[in-house]
């Protein structure tokens, strides 16, 4: 493992050396380590680059780490991890993502993850995505996700994408079974001439379930990001997005939120602001002893948070 | 004397006269209460002291020093604190760190307790709550007052505290204005029409047509503006507002 991989991991996941629990490193589309826990197992695909991690029934309070990182310009990796969560388990699972180049050749990360939760059981899903390096060569994360939610069964999506990335799109798919939860925060920085797309389709099938999306984006310089998401309630089950974004100086933002109502009793809201930072929280800011620029910074860093 | 007001004078951007030549003196450790008509001038003053908007003309002391041309930052780092009419929301800032960024440095639990229980706050329930939506206008109020106190400023100024909030929330506001004038520490300028803010005053200033029109002891400042009331038929009672 080279030392911008260790660097990338600890900004990326919480590495301070070694991970605890389960965990396999993926380095430039090949494995850097990987150890497997009693109850989570990681083993290689055999018919395409990637990983199925096995996570038995009942399995409580254990984490697993697959973080990917890209150490130079002319890589483009492609990986298909699937995640089998058995009935019952309570798991962490930390996915994050780091590119380094000092070339002027691109380079990309494009992670296909599968979920699979089984009934009652309930995952917290970690992600964050940075670019690094003084390359000129464009960095590229383009995250796949898919979830099928069981009876019960919980998905906690926190992620962030928080500057150094040139070109992202991300395509979040979800189905849920009865009573299934799906709780999604995201955060996304763009500077510069950055493009960041983000695609949600979520599908609710079973009886009282729910989803509750909240994206949460800045687009400064010249930099331009879409948003599009999608709700279907094809059953009596709640849904809530909201799409909040600053933009500041040449930024540009696209926001179409979608809600498909397909059943009597489906109940969905959306709620979008895109605008530049109001002026009376500097203002307030300022008052407090804090000048344009920290007041600025203090109120995206909390918005990012 | 703590502020000093010389003349000042301040149009809107319309060119429409909003402050003439308006001279006030605050002392120091002192409570003063601004109250008069409204569209008399008051929250442009509050402002006005706290650099958010800039006189035309006219000069601001503080502790003697000129601070007309110091902008609101620099105003702050001074010693001049102030507390929003319409306290400002913050999606993502909690509680914890807008006290942290008033008082400049990373508190321990028990300082933030101290300065939330000032204003009736369980600092606990708070501290992790953004300042977003969520809040009440009572709740949110209190924080503001809480962010001032954190600063430990040598002039405070509060523009009408007592708009938007509820009953319960207006008289346990009373009661921390009270024990703030118990324990002055700095001098406290209020915008308000309420006479039991007015009642705790050191000093009462009448705002009107943009001028000090009458500044002294609220014995005597309580009756004039009594008579003033009874001849325009206007009630500074508490009552009125609910």
């Amino acid at each position: 493992m080279n030392e911008i991989t260790k660097d990338l991991l600890r900004e990326i996941s919480e590495w301070d050396g070694s991970f605890k629990g389960a965990y396999n490193i993926r380095e430039n589309g090949q494995c850097a380590g990987r150890v497997s826990s009693k109850n989570i197992k990681i083993e290689s695909k055999k018919d395409q680059p990637g990983l199925e991690i096995w996570i038995a029934p009942n399995t409580k309070d254990e984490t697993v780490s697959i973080p990917a990182c890209v150490t130079q310009g002319g890589v483009d990796d492609l990986v298909y991890n699937d995640f089998f969560v058995g009935e019952n388990a309570d798991v962490t699972i930390v996915a994050g993502c780091g590119i380094h180049t000092e070339t002027g050749e691109p380079a990309r990360h494009n992670g296909i993850h599968r979920f699979f939760l089984g009934k009652n059981s309930r995952v917290k899903y970690l992600e964050k995505h940075i670019g690094k390096g003084h390359g000129t060569g464009l960095r590229y994360i383009d995250p796949v996700t898919e979830a099928e939610l069981e009876e019960n069964a919980v998905l906690e999506m926190d992620t962030a994408q928080i500057g150094g990335v040139d070109r992202t799109t991300r395509v979040t798919s979800a189905k849920l079974g009865e009573g299934a939860k799906l709780y999604i925060r995201e955060r996304i920085l763009t500077e510069k001439e950055q493009t960041a797309k983000t695609e949600f389709h979520v599908e609710m099938n079973g009886k009282d379930s729910g989803v509750d999306l909240i994206s949460r984006s800045v687009a400064r310089d010249d930099s331009h990001q879409s948003y599009h998401s999608v709700i279907v309630g094809n059953a009596p089950c709640t849904g809530h997005s909201e799409c909040d974004a600053i933009i500041s100086e040449n930024g540009k933002v696209d926001a179409a939120p979608e809600l498909h109502a397909r059943d009597n009793d489906a109940a969905l809201i959306h709620e979008a602001a895109i605008g530049k930072i109001a002026g009376e929280q500097i203002l307030k800011l300022r008052t407090l002893g804090l000048t344009e620029e920290e007041a600025e910074a203090t109120i995206i860093d909390g918005f990012l948070s | 004397m703590l502020l000093t007001l010389e003349n000042i004078s301040w149009r809107t951007p319309e060119g429409v006269c909003i402050l003439q030549d308006l001279n006030l003196t605050v002392p120091d450790n002192k409570l003063v209460v601004i109250t008069g008509p409204n569209g008399g001038g008051k929250t442009t003053l509050a402002k006005t002291i706290a650099g958010i908007y800039h006189q035309d003309s006219g000069r601001i002391l503080l502790n003697g020093k000129d601070i007309s041309d110091v902008d609101i930052t620099e105003r702050a780092k001074a010693g001049v604190s102030f507390a929003f009419q319409q306290p400002v929301r913050f999606k993502g800032i909690t509680v914890r760190k807008l006290i942290e960024l008033a008082a400049g440095e990373s508190l321990p639990l028990s300082k933030i307790c101290d300065y939330m229980s000032k204003v009736g706050l369980c600092a606990e329930e708070y501290i992790d709550r953004e300042v977003n939506a969520t809040l009440s206008g009572g709740e949110i109020k209190r924080i503001e007052i809480a962010t001032v106190l954190a600063r430990h400023s040598v002039l405070t100024v509060f523009d009408e505290p007592e708009a938007g909030i509820d009953l319960w929330s207006f008289t346990s506001l009373i009661k921390t204005f009270e024990e703030m004038r118990k324990n002055l520490n700095g001098s406290i300028v209020i915008i308000s029409h309420q006479e039991r803010i007015l009642r705790i005053a050191d000093e009462i200033a009448v705002v009107a047509n943009g001028r000090i029109t009458a500044q002294g002891k609220p014995e005597d400042m309580m009756q004039l503006l009594a008579e003033n009331n009874a001849m325009s038929g206007k009630c500074y009672k508490q009552e009125e507002m609910f």
